[in-house]
């Protein structure tokens, strides 16, 4: 399978919210505007892009049966140093998305692609898995948020529902 | 490359060096980005401080000073314009209804309240958090111009003159006990910078 077409499998034919319903928690979470539903999903290319190349790199030197917490290891430490990098340069996006960024560290998306995809293939083939699953949640949660932003708050009956 | 057995000798080497790596450049981002978050935290305080007692030239931030009353601290940041005190910016906190509510609250040099900004709080949202717009200038709950000085703000369940938020009294009780204690800190200070009677922070049960 060639690069394009493993990056066009994530964003299309497995977009993780519309067709593989994983993460469904920051989807309904973050997905009150379309610009909070992009960050989110840039943030969680960003994680899922490097986890994915990292833990592919490193699939020989881990014992299968220590695999799972290996993974989470790699996917933690690249959440926190996102938080770091979001908290200093970009505070206001920080305190919007708030308590989600830390949780996508237990996104099933990352671990998911992790073990799916990452833990069988090359680095190269995984990077272009993360980044096209990457960019199919991100406009999965643009295009949520859009609709959601255009029809709440109680846009048809006058009365705002959080 | 063969993958390796899942000995314990593997497993330990494996994790424990995963591990230290990753430490390893998480320290160095943590080192990296110290500055720029302690950079970030305060704008977003001198900004809060700069609309709720706007017009001064000095530096509030830099001349704040922290009250402990009952075990609760208060940070006055002072205003002055060419020496003249312009009143002051008081951070001030209460248990709210999710947990702590933190709000800086401006008072002019008369005691009036000027405006105050949320900084932080864990309210309900759609209910208790609409703290951070309910008590500002003409909204429902609006507490500018007013003054605690005679009497604390309370709500109008309380027999005060202030609306509650709608289903959040709670909130609104601890907002407006953060209010009142801010005042009675800044007065006490106020107090003991022109050298008056120390009233004040006695009274602030």
């Amino acid at each position: 399978m060639s690069n394009l077409k493993i990056l066009l499998n994530g964003i299309i034919k497995e977009n993780p919210a519309f067709v593989l319903m994983l993460g469904m928690c920051p989807t309904l979470g973050t997905t009150s505007s379309a610009i909070n539903g992009m960050s989110m999903g840039l943030a969680t290319t960003f994680v899922l892009i490097c986890s994915n190349t990292v833990i592919s790199s490193i699939k020989s030197i881990v014992p299968d049966k220590v695999r799972i917490p290996s993974f989470i290891v790699v996917i933690a430490s690249f959440v926190t140093l996102l938080q770091m990098v979001m908290q200093a340069y970009t505070p206001a996006l920080y305190t919007t998305l708030g308590l989600f960024i830390p949780l996508i560290v237990v996104n099933c998306i990352v671990l998911g692609r992790a073990e799916a995809f990452a833990s069988k293939n090359k680095p190269i083939p995984s990077l272009f898995d993360g980044l096209g699953i990457g960019l199919g949640f991100t406009l999965a949660l643009t295009i949520l948020g859009a609709v959601r932003e255009l029809n709440a708050p109680g846009a048809s009956t006058k009365s705002s529902i959080p | 490359m063969k993958k390796l057995e899942s000995t314990l000798t593997n497993m330990l080497l494996a994790l424990t060096g995963i591990t230290v790596v990753m430490v390893g450049i998480l320290a160095m981002m943590n080192e990296l980005t110290r500055e720029p978050i302690a950079q970030a935290n305060a704008k977003t305080l001198s900004d809060a401080v700069a609309a709720v007692v706007p017009g001064f030239d000095n530096d509030p931030i830099a001349e704040k000073h922290v009250e402990t009353v009952d075990g609760v601290e208060y940070t006055i940041y002072p205003a002055t314009k060419g020496g003249e005190s312009l009143g002051a910016a008081v951070e001030s906190s209460a248990l709210g209804f999710g947990g702590q509510l933190t709000i800086i609250v401006g008072f002019n040099k008369e005691g009036v309240i000027n405006d105050y900004s949320v900084l932080k709080h864990a309210e309900t949202p759609g209910l208790g958090a609409k703290a951070d717009t309910w008590f500002k200038k003409g909204q429902k709950g609006d507490i500018t111009g007013k003054s605690p000085a005679n009497g604390d703000l309370t709500v109008s369940k309380d027999g005060g003159q202030i609306d509650a938020i709608t289903a959040s009294t709670i909130t609104s009780r601890a907002f407006l006990k953060a209010v009142n204690n801010a005042y009675k800190v800044y007065q006490g200070n106020a107090d003991a910078a022109t050298g008056a009677s120390q009233k004040s922070v006695a009274q602030a049960k």
